[in-house]
């Protein structure tokens, strides 16, 4: 087992629910609470240096009563160590986990695909926005299990729904129309034009 | 007649001295943690009209190395603030994994990061096989090894081509794809399909290599150090590119490490972390190679790192190929493997196992496991979570360039226009990998 597991428990009894070791790596099941505060116990303390995220992501079984889980996995470089922070969410309880961003600058990502998949929000995030769904998504969380594989909407309602989202609108610049065009060219010049000369001849 | 002269010239390229050495400047890290070398920071230019300029590149940029874009505020052609938008290449991988048994993810594994497509399956079916609890045979091992590295050296190549066309060099992009191509021809040989190869399977490989491949695969790490040898000559001390790198996106050690980044991105920050070692699989601790490692985390020290990334996978396939191990390259083990074809036809036993395996799949115990590699582009995670059935309940990638591109705001503010492309090129992103 992970040396870190025991010192964990000692500092943050309130904080420890359990560990496990499973196929050679250890897993932490804290409080979701006060996940920040071990992060950064484990990111900052002299004997931990757990220098390195390698993944923030979630799991939520088939078995819908059971909870949902955050999960974290942290590497320290110094001293090749390797540790699974797992946080458990009842059903029916808020999505709601805090953000390692103060601690993880490499977070950012992680946490909003996180979000945009399972809808978690972490909490402290400054930009948690969807980020491989387009943000005006709106079926949900594809990840979590009662979404279905083909998405909610029929296929013609996601080309409808496409199309009247209008992307031009958002468009920082608008395009030129031909009118438009026209309209700013001298006088002189729309004068010959619309009496029929042709251009580019 | 006139008396000959002779006349000193001094090299007037810029970024070379007199003798043609790039000239490297210490880096200085600023209080607020930003890199900058001892010249002058790239300072903003002055506030023509006081008017910043918004300019999108991509995602149908030929620079941008597939469907990224990139809303870019520039001050003159001063990056003031950069946001990428990713996506345009979402197929929900994940979710489609859990609608699959382990031996049918394999195909999907190929199409992530898709320069690299025999090193994601070799990753995938370490994961798998961690799960199912099975240890694999050495000639396997030895065949995984040759598999990694070889789609190590093919990843980079694509890098160092495209790389050198985005900073307007094109002939190394020729080279490199041509060496390339000897790689597709032995892959071609081994698995019968070049670039979506689906080489493994969760116990052994899809094939045993045929005979005589090994000729091929010596005569490949024979000439191969020439093509780097050339682009060496070509490209590392050349003014332009010394000058459109030197100094260019830096990010100091302990900034890289904390926003997660792996492979030559991190190593060329001067971070020795190297997944094969510091927590090695395959056997890669026997091995005898060298981790490149950089001091100053700009783009020239990423494309150093890689190009010695190229000779040192080299020496790995001649040592792999030197130990290949006679005997089985699949476990014996009915519960995994398909039993073979003939055998299948015309044995009730066999038939069985085939059916039960092709219509149910194998079934792991319920456990979960995250297995990293270190992929061309970083630290490749494959975290499986199994509830005791054929299909996964999670199979989550962590992708590497996902997390590697992240960075790239921090990269690019404060730099010019042109260094967005040279930056984004040098994190040799691949956007199979980051939507997924």
């Amino acid at each position: 087992m992970n040396p870190s597991v025991d010192r964990i428990k000692t500092r943050f009894p309130t904080a420890f629910v359990r560990a496990e070791v499973i196929w050679g790596e250890t897993t932490v099941y804290l409080r979701t609470e006060s996940v920040l505060d071990v992060v950064k116990y484990l990111h900052d303390d002299e004997s931990e240096r757990y220098d390195y995220l390698s993944d923030v992501t979630a799991v939520e079984y088939r078995d819908l009563e059971l909870p949902l889980q955050v999960v974290w996995h942290l590497r320290s470089l110094p001293y090749r160590r390797f540790l699974r922070l797992k946080a458990e969410i009842a059903k029916g309880d808020p999505l709601k986990v805090p953000s390692v961003m103060p601690v993880y600058s490499g977070a950012d990502w992680l946490e909003r695909e996180c979000f945009d998949m399972f809808g978690i929000q972490f909490d402290g995030h400054p930009d948690l926005r969807r980020i491989l769904m387009w943000e005006q998504y709106a079926e949900g969380y594809p990840l979590r299990k009662d979404f279905p594989l083909r998405g909610r909407f029929s296929r013609s309602e996601q080309l409808r729904q496409a199309l009247a989202a209008q992307p031009e609108s958002r468009y920082s610049m608008t395009e030129l129309t031909i009118a438009d065009a026209f309209e700013d060219l001298p006088l002189e010049m729309r004068q010959r034009l619309a009496g029929g000369e042709k251009t580019g001849e | 007649m006139a008396e000959k002269r002779t006349v000193e010239v001094e090299l007037s390229t810029s970024g070379l001295d007199a003798q043609g050495r790039p000239q490297r400047t210490p880096l200085v890290v600023d209080e607020g943690g930003r890199v900058t070398t001892m010249e002058a920071p790239p300072a903003l230019e002055p506030e023509l009209e006081g008017e910043h300029m918004l300019i999108n590149i991509g995602p149908q940029h030929p620079a941008t190395h597939g469907v990224l874009r990139l809303v870019l505020e520039l001050d003159g052609e001063t990056v003031v603030r950069c946001i990428p938008h990713i996506g345009y290449l979402h197929c929900g991988f994940e979710k489609i994994g859990e609608y699959r048994q382990y031996n049918q993810i394999i195909p999907w594994t190929d199409r992530e990061d898709y320069l690299n497509s025999p090193g994601n399956n070799v990753a995938f079916a370490l994961g798998a096989e961690r799960l199912f609890g099975v240890e694999i045979t050495p000639r396997c091992t030895v065949l995984r090894v040759i598999a990694m590295e070889l789609s190590r050296i093919m990843s980079h190549l694509v890098w160092l081509g495209t790389t050198c066309i985005d900073i307007g060099a094109f002939t190394p992009f020729l080279w490199s794809f041509q060496e390339r191509e000897r790689i597709y021809t032995l892959l071609e040989q081994w698995i019968g399909a070049r670039l979506t190869t689906t080489l493994t399977r969760v116990g052994g490989m899809g094939a045993d290599i045929p005979d005589g491949w090994m000729d091929g695969l010596r005569d490949f790490t024979r000439t191969f150090p020439k093509t780097i040898a050339e682009v060496d000559r070509m490209v590392t001390r050349n003014g332009i590119w010394v000058g459109r790198t030197i100094g260019i996106g830096a990010l100091s050690a302990t900034d890289a490490t904390n926003a997660g980044l792996s492979g030559p991105m991190l190593r060329a920050s001067g971070v020795a972390y190297d997944v094969r070692k510091d927590f090695p699989y395959l056997d890669y601790e026997t091995y005898d190679f060298d981790v490149p490692v950089g001091t100053s985390g700009d783009v020239y020290d990423r494309f150093l790192c890689r190009m010695e990334e190229l000779r040192q996978s080299v020496r790995i396939l001649e040592q792999a190929a030197a130990r290949l191990p006679d005997g089985p390259v699949n476990v014996d083990d009915a519960r995994l493997i398909l039993p073979p074809k003939s055998k299948a036809t015309s044995e009730m036993e066999s038939m069985i196992h085939h059916f039960k395996q092709v219509m149910e799949g194998p079934r792991p115990p319920v456990g979960e496991t995250y297995v990293a590699v270190e992929s061309p582009k970083g630290e490749k995670g494959y975290y499986f979570v199994s509830d005791g059935t054929p299909k996964p309940v999670r199979w989550r990638i962590r992708p590497p360039s996902y997390v590697n591109l992240s960075a790239i705001p921090r990269m690019v503010e404060g730099h010019l226009l042109s260094d967005v492309i040279a930056i984004n090129a040098s994190i040799d992103i691949v956007m199979g990998e980051i939507d997924r």
